[in-house]
């Protein structure tokens, strides 16, 4: 196997990882208030 | 430098205005375009025996009005509105957006003069010439550093969702039209593309799906996570779904583009990796449909009344609609059914006059008397009947061509006993007759609807006067 075929699956592997981070992150923090805030940002102009 | 202190604590709403505007107007011209060539194929007649009003020069006249004009206005507009409102400032630089309006609306007028004479790369949405491609990507450039310069300017902590779907469109389309338009001039008017044979199908469609990815559903739910809840008034229902939603589609849509290629020369492993990918979107694309519509809960009566949130609303159905049949028409077997078919085309407007179409003109309905000083359009009546014609224009039209799709699809397969095709290509075409009338008229009605809203956009326009909106004081979150 070339070096550009290990690249590519390095890069979609660690892809695949960070989108599963994202995830967790995402759903952990689903009652923070960090998100609440975000939520209401289209509220606060008017 | 009075002026300067008074310029800066305003919002930049002339180009959002001018944007609204050319918005509505490119969605007559464009889908009177799409009314001439649905009626060509019921009456050919009509190409009026002339190369320029043939169909094959019309119908990228179609998309690139409907898409590049009408949808690239209505996105324009929303995005410079939506990143002062969220960022809580006026725009980064009033003169490279003004640039944005002025060098859009020439890239459409070039694109309508040249693709009639017959100027054409054959590229499916990416049709126009080098000269042209050269002018978009200054635009977009442009577009870029003025909505990320306004995000890096901004008052407030957190960017909102929606400017990161509006950016994530905004990058992307970048990429997919610097790739997709290399190509090796040969004279002002005439190229030819820098990839060869497979390769340059795979770029295409590479390009031709994103497109629908990024321009016609990043862009759209931008839209959708902005303007759902402003007209419902409500929060949207999760944030954490909106970030999975937004993030899910950025590591599955680039790559979807070899399910239009299933059954050609493209390597076998391609197309089934496309086929997989785009069965995985499926999944991203409810997420973010219910996260929509979930933001009513508790709200429903609004629908009752308010034909604007019925718009926005619909849209979603839409929306939801077109990305299960999506991933259901990327199956091999589904797509040796229904590829080369009407109902590819029935599929693509049950997501671009239903999601898109509908989406903008929900939206264009809450920004326009905003952007007059008034509390709503002229005539909400007039909207109630907009609406009305616009469901019952989209639905003639997807069910029209999903019959007429399966039935030519049948045809073709359709075998004698001794092994012979049971049907000449004529006769399937002869076949799709009432159909092809049935959706000549939905995209009537749908047209019709628009030319409503122009009207109910041009007494809103004159009975208020442009109106300057300030950036309200921050406090919350500094």
């Amino acid at each position: 196997m070339d070096m550009i075929n290990v690249l590519r699956i390095v890069f979609t592997v660690l892809s695949f990882v960070l989108f599963i981070a994202i995830l967790v992150w995402a759903w952990r923090n689903r009652h923070s208030a960090q998100f609440k805030d975000a939520q209401n940002l289209p509220f606060d102009q008017d | 430098m009075q002026n300067a202190t008074v310029k800066a604590a305003t919002y930049n709403d002339t180009v959002v205005r001018q944007f609204a505007i050319m918005a509505v107007v490119w969605g007559v011209v464009g889908t009177l375009m799409g009314v001439i060539i649905a009626s060509q194929l019921v009456w050919p007649e009509l190409n009026l025996g002339l190369p320029f009003t043939s169909f094959g020069r019309l119908r990228p006249l179609h998309t690139n009005a409907v898409i590049f004009a009408f949808g690239g206005c209505a996105l324009f507009a929303t995005s410079y509105y939506v990143v002062q409102r969220t960022c809580q400032t006026r725009l980064f630089s009033d003169k490279l957006a003004s640039f944005t309006f002025w060098g859009w609306q020439a890239v459409i007028v070039a694109a309508a003069i040249s693709l009639p004479l017959g100027y054409t790369q054959g590229k499916e949405y990416g049709e126009l010439e080098w000269p042209i491609d050269i002018l978009i990507a200054i635009v977009w450039i442009s577009y870029a550093i003025v909505f990320f310069g306004t995000i890096g300017i901004r008052k407030v902590k957190h960017i909102y969702v929606a400017n990161w779907f509006y950016g994530a469109f905004i990058l992307a389309v970048a990429l997919l039209h610097i790739v997709e338009s290399a190509a090796i001039p040969a004279g002002w008017f005439k190229s030819y593309s820098a990839y060869a044979g497979v390769q340059d199908a795979m770029v295409q469609w590479w390009y031709g799906h994103n497109a629908v990815g990024f321009f016609l559903t990043a862009g759209f739910l931008g839209m959708m996570y902005y303007f759902v809840p402003k007209q419902a008034e409500r929060p949207v229902y999760s944030y954490s779904l909106s970030i999975v939603h937004f993030w899910a589609l950025i590591f599955t849509y680039m790559w979807a583009g070899p399910h239009h290629l299933h059954y050609t020369a493209l390597p076998d492993w391609t197309q089934s990796l496309g086929m997989v990918l785009s069965l995985i979107l499926f999944a991203p694309s409810w997420g973010g449909m219910i996260n929509g519509i979930m933001t009513l809960s508790g709200a429903w009566h609004k629908l009752r009344t308010d034909p604007i949130l019925r718009f926005l609303i619909v849209s979603l159905s839409f929306y939801g609609m077109s990305t299960f049949e999506g991933p259901m028409m990327a199956i091999k077997t589904v797509n040796a059914l229904s590829h080369y078919t009407d109902w590819t085309v029935g599929h693509v407007h049950s997501g671009a006059l239903g999601w898109v179409g509908f989406i903008s003109i929900g939206s264009l309905y809450f920004l326009i008397p905003r952007l007059f000083g008034q509390k709503q359009m002229y005539s909400v009546k007039a909207i109630e009947v907009h609406f009305w014609m616009a469901t019952i224009g989209v639905v003639l039209y997807i069910a029209a061509l999903w019959i007429s799709g399966v039935m030519e699809g049948l045809m073709w397969r359709a075998m004698n006993a001794d092994g012979t095709l049971a049907y000449t290509f004529v006769e399937s075409v002869k076949a799709k007759f009432p159909y092809y009338f049935t959706r000549a008229l939905g995209g009537f009605l749908y047209m019709s609807g628009l030319v409503i809203m122009l009207w109910n956009t041009y007494k809103t326009a004159t009975n208020g006067k442009p109106a300057t909106v300030e950036v309200p004081a921050v406090v919350a979150h500094a």
